[in-house]
């Protein structure tokens, strides 16, 4: 049980790791936003089933941070990038395309 | 007439919701089978679903069916599949040394009427491979792309709700 516990932790510190780069790395908040929500949500999880893993008597209390991280952290990212998109921080150079002017809530008519 | 017993139906729906979830959260805490915790943790959740329920009638929460509950957990195993294959995703393209982004903020539709059903579909986009909801207004999704494939409306539409609003759409008819 250890065992498998501390490569479930290992794998989700693996991706914690990787999210950490991907925001050093990438180059505007919505591309950074990305990288620290996708690889956060499954590196928490993971980090957080594997101590359940480890001490089976925390595992359903466990189970239950877990879940709440997934449930919750799309919505913080979200509230993040609203927020920054209405306040006008622009997209990075290698952008295509930029449809948030047509939506009522941005552009102008905000 | 009619309406009212609906109406009635519809609370005590939501109270049975309400109620099974904070019993469930109630047993995953004390982690314990003994009859004095259970006992508690149904009074507490009894009290706590018959003050609160009413404030979650506009969730617009669907009736139980066996049909929908099939669906909703093949929706969850999707759901795992996608966060993986997302993870994945997103990892690579930050640790290849010439990050192949291609940055984007496009519209897409929904057919979803219910808040609820909305709210579970931005949130699945979000943990999806390289996509994240920015914003909802009526029928449509302001999406963040990392790497755009179209830019086109329905196109878009199919390639990144299309896999869970079939799903949805049957869970929420």
């Amino acid at each position: 049980m250890d065992i498998i516990g501390t490569v479930v932790t290992g794998i989700g510190v693996a991706f914690l790791f990787l999210g950490n780069l991907g925001v050093l790395r990438l180059p505007d908040v919505y591309n950074r936003i990305q990288a620290g929500t996708k690889c956060t949500t499954l590196g928490a999880f993971l980090t957080i089933i594997g101590v359940g893993i480890m001490e089976p008597i925390w595992f359903w209390k466990a189970l239950l941070i877990a879940l709440f991280v997934l449930v919750t952290n799309p919505i913080s990212s979200h509230a993040i990038a609203r927020a920054s998109r209405k306040s006008g921080v622009s997209l990075c150079k290698q952008s295509v395309v930029d449809k948030s002017e047509d939506f009522d809530d941005f552009g102008e008519n905000a | 007439m009619a309406q009212t017993v609906r109406e009635e139906t519809h609370r005590f729906r939501n109270f049975a919701y309400l109620f099974l979830f904070l019993f469930i959260i109630w047993l995953a805490l004390t982690s314990s089978f003994y009859w004095q915790e259970l006992i508690v943790g149904f009074s507490i959740s009894f009290l706590l679903a018959v003050i609160c329920h009413k404030n979650y009638l506009n969730l617009g929460l669907p009736p139980l069916g066996f049909k929908r509950i099939v669906f909703a957990l093949v929706y969850i195993v999707v759901l795992f599949k996608e966060i993986v294959l997302a993870n994945i995703d997103v990892a690579y393209r930050v640790i290849h040394p010439k990050m192949p982004i291609k940055p984007g903020i496009v519209v897409i539709k929904t057919e979803l009427k219910q808040d609820i059903a909305k709210m579970i579909l931005a949130n699945s986009i979000t943990l999806t491979p390289g996509t994240f909801t920015l914003d909802i207004l009526g029928d449509k999704l302001l999406i963040h792309w990392i790497n755009v494939q179209s830019q086109n409306v329905d196109e878009a539409t199919k390639l990144i709700g299309e896999r869970f609003e079939k799903y949805l759409k049957v869970i929420f008819a």
